[in-house]
């Protein structure tokens, strides 16, 4: 298809061919970041989260108040990432302790503990704007279109992965996530019942992984297990029937045999 | 119990909280107080002494707390924390780490903030609290009850105003000024504008011997904001020049600004390693340059390397393959410099008591590569402090059958546990036997909890009994 294009506007193909060396240089190598889901990493452009992108998660349902889900996903990200993290917030009710079993050491995170949301915004895009972090994250309430312009570009310009975890204070104030933003992705994460297992107990955590929207791309949604932090490298498990449509059919998991480091989680489709 | 002599009288200059307690009082004659109290230790005070002895505590205040630190004899420090605070945390916990420090030292100090040096000198002397914190525009509200000993005047005015009827600052500032002038001169007026603000009164800082320090002194006054940021960012350039010299880094710097109408202000920058890089340290300043009120013009610029440290020129990582470990201190310094925030790192401390599980640390400390037991979950979210909730479960450890919190009563689908944890006795006494049996459960939705029993379920001393939420699995 390039080729029709360039036969039919050469001029356009050779601007589109500067900007592409333009955004390439420097930032090549580590340009995405990959879930290692293929299921997950098709629906987003170039096969993962973006680097020097903004993406943006909240909670679903009641999760949406304390962001545990959203929370934990992003700590799976940022974990997979190389360097340090800045996390930017306004109140301190991480336990860390679940973040290091996803595979974020606390070496790697600084945390920014702000007194006003203005001040998160701005302590967000300085760290975002400095460069050579793993990731960056902010808790946040609000995120204005012009605000969240001013980080997707910070976040362009240094090739830093912008992390925003969207927490409100109440259920009502969860509307403001109609409202378009900048980010790249922005994701939903809400709970499902833990995997079945043969002996009572609490399985591993699932997920409804919502892809809500992506830019460049469509979205989805996926049921996925929750990080997994035997290893320093967390990957998300298997999803498991790709977007599913209205059925929120459950898949049945089954543990894969083998030890802790290939804990897989397989699923079967019982939908259409 | 310390005495000085002036002339022939013999007073009690100092007197410590056993003295005090029988009822000794400073200002009291010596020999009243050997009258009254028997087998009374006394020592002459030694006030050269004590003048170097503040001058220290105030070289020390200069390097920790402010860029304008004053000697304020007998017995006080004077400080202008404005612009300065930030970096300790904001003026609450200023004032209480400064307290606890001199309390770790065995040394009693009292504190106060105010708007005026008047108002924050009568405060810090005359209340029982230890620190005082006065908020702006308020201290004329504060100042009208203090006792007239504390506008700083002459022991012989105080007696004579005492005579007059007036008891407090308040009965003195609503006279008229013309006869309290004419009474007893200027003074009494002069002290009383001071604490109340209505004229300035500036601090002259305390200098160090050996202080590297900069400045630029102007024909004409300036003002505008791009003129102060060409003047500093020169500033800066020379005061690197000298730091080089001496092989010096700064950890804090002040730049201090003289303005045309006898005020002082001062912006204070701090540095989590030694620097001496010209940009970086113009970087923290220029962010804050905004803050600076010229009013009728700056005529001199200071910049002073309060804190320095030996810095080691060590050579950058400079091959290809290694990859290159990105330094945050920089980072970390705009941030911090910028107020409004706490900038930390969190540390595993051993304890099975999850809120005590978890420290914070600087977040440039060294990396150990420390992390939590990871055998058992953790939820990421942990409620600040747990919430009782309503539960149905058999007893001793069965985990609920459901449970009520925030009005929301939820059903027990799975549930994990109970993981039994002990209180730490060598910590409180309280704890020798108390015990937690914290549970994992999910609800039929899919939302998982950490929730905890108080007690063993069996006996009743290790607890309540009662159940609690404290915290939210993802």
């Amino acid at each position: 298809m390039s080729a029709a294009v360039a036969t039919l506007n050469p001029v356009l193909h050779e601007l589109r061919g500067k900007i592409a060396s333009l955004e390439g240089a420097g930032s090549r190598n580590r340009s995405i970041l990959p879930f290692g889901v293929p299921e997950v990493d098709a629906q987003l452009p170039g096969g993962g989260l973006a680097f020097g992108a903004l993406h943006e998660v909240a909670g679903g349902g009641n999760g949406a108040i304390d962001g545990a889900a959203a929370a934990l996903f992003i700590g799976g990200i940022a974990a997979r990432t190389t360097g340090k993290v800045v996390w930017c917030l306004t109140r301190f009710d991480l336990f860390f302790p679940a973040l290091a079993q996803v595979g974020l050491h606390p070496d790697r995170v600084i945390f920014v503990e702000c007194d006003k949301e203005e001040t998160v915004l701005a302590s967000f895009e300085e760290a975002l704007r400095y460069g050579g972090l793993g990731a960056v994250v902010a808790e946040l309430v609000r995120l204005p279109m012009t605000a969240s312009r001013r980080l997707q570009l910070a976040a362009e310009k240094s090739g830093t992965l912008g992390l925003v975890i969207r927490r409100w204070r109440r259920q009502t104030e969860a509307s403001d996530f109609g409202m378009p933003t900048a980010a790249a992705t922005r994701w939903r994460i809400s709970v499902l019942p833990s995997e079945p297992l043969p002996v009572p107990g609490v399985g591993r955590a699932r997920w409804l992984a919502e892809l809500m929207r992506v830019r460049a791309g469509e979205g989805g949604e996926f049921i996925i297990g929750a990080c997994d932090g035997q290893g320093r490298i967390c990957l998300s498990s298997e999803t498991a029937n790709g977007p599913d449509q209205a059925g929120r059919s459950f898949a049945i998991g089954r543990k894969a045999a083998g030890g802790h480091r290939q804990e897989r989680f397989e699923a079967m489709d019982f939908g259409s | 119990m310390v005495i000085a002599r002036s002339g022939s009288k013999r007073w009690i200059s100092a007197a410590d909280t056993a003295a005090t307690k029988l009822g000794l009082r400073v200002g009291m004659p010596a020999a009243k107080a050997q009258a009254l109290v028997q087998g009374l230790v006394m020592i002459d005070a030694d006030t050269a002494a004590d003048l170097a002895a503040l001058e220290r505590l105030a070289l020390w205040a200069l390097s920790q707390y402010s860029p304008v630190v004053a000697m304020d004899p007998p017995d006080g420090i004077v400080m202008d924390t404005e612009g300065a605070d930030h970096l300790q945390g904001g003026e609450d916990l200023m004032l209480s780490g400064l307290v606890n420090r001199f309390r770790g030292r065995g040394l009693a100090a009292r504190a106060a903030i105010a708007d005026t040096w008047g108002a924050a000198h009568a405060l810090a002397r005359t209340t029982d609290r230890e620190t005082v914190i006065v908020g702006r525009g308020d201290a004329a509200r504060a100042a009208n009850r203090l006792p007239l000993s504390s506008l700083r005047l002459p022991a012989e005015t105080v007696q004579s105003l005492r005579t007059l009827g007036f008891t407090t600052v308040g009965d003195l500032a609503a006279t008229p000024r013309a006869p309290l002038t004419l009474r007893f001169g200027l003074e009494v007026g002069r002290r009383l504008d001071q604490m109340f603000g209505h004229i300035a009164e500036p601090i002259d800082p305390i200098r160090p011997a050996e202080l590297v320090e900069v400045q630029k002194s102007f024909a004409e006054p300036i003002g505008a904001p791009e003129t102060i940021e060409k003047y500093v960012s020169r500033l800066v350039r020379q005061l690197c020049l000298e730091l080089e010299k001496r092989g010096l880094g700064v950890r804090r710097a002040d730049l201090i600004v003289h303005r045309v109408d006898n005020t002082i202000q001062a912006l204070r920058a701090g540095t989590a390693k030694p620097v001496r890089d010209i940009a970086w340290l113009t970087k923290l300043f220029r962010d804050r340059i905004e803050r600076i009120e010229p009013g009728f013009g700056i005529e001199k610029l200071g910049l002073a390397a309060i804190l320095a440290e030996p810095l080691i020129e060590a050579q950058s990582a400079s091959s290809l393959i290694e990859e290159q470990v990105t330094d945050v201190t920089p980072l970390i310094d705009v941030l911090g410099n910028r107020g409004g925030q706490r900038i930390f790192r969190v540390a595993p401390v051993a304890s099975d008591v999850p809120e005590r599980s978890v420290r914070r640390i600087a977040p440039i400390a060294d990396e150990d590569g420390a992390t939590w037991p990871l055998n058992w979950p953790r939820p990421p979210r942990l409620l600040a402090r747990p919430e009782l909730i309503e539960v149905i479960a058999l007893l001793p450890d069965h985990p609920p059958v459901s449970f009520t919190w925030r009005s929301k009563r939820r059903r027990v689908k799975r549930a994990d546990g109970p993981e039994r944890i002990f209180g730490e006795w060598w910590k409180r006494s309280s704890e020798w036997v108390a015990v937690r049996d914290y549970f994992v459960v999910e609800d039929d939705r899919g939302e998982r909890f950490w929730i905890f029993r108080s007690g063993d379920g069996v006996d009743a001393e290790t607890g309540s009994h009662k159940w609690f939420m404290h915290g939210m699995f993802a």
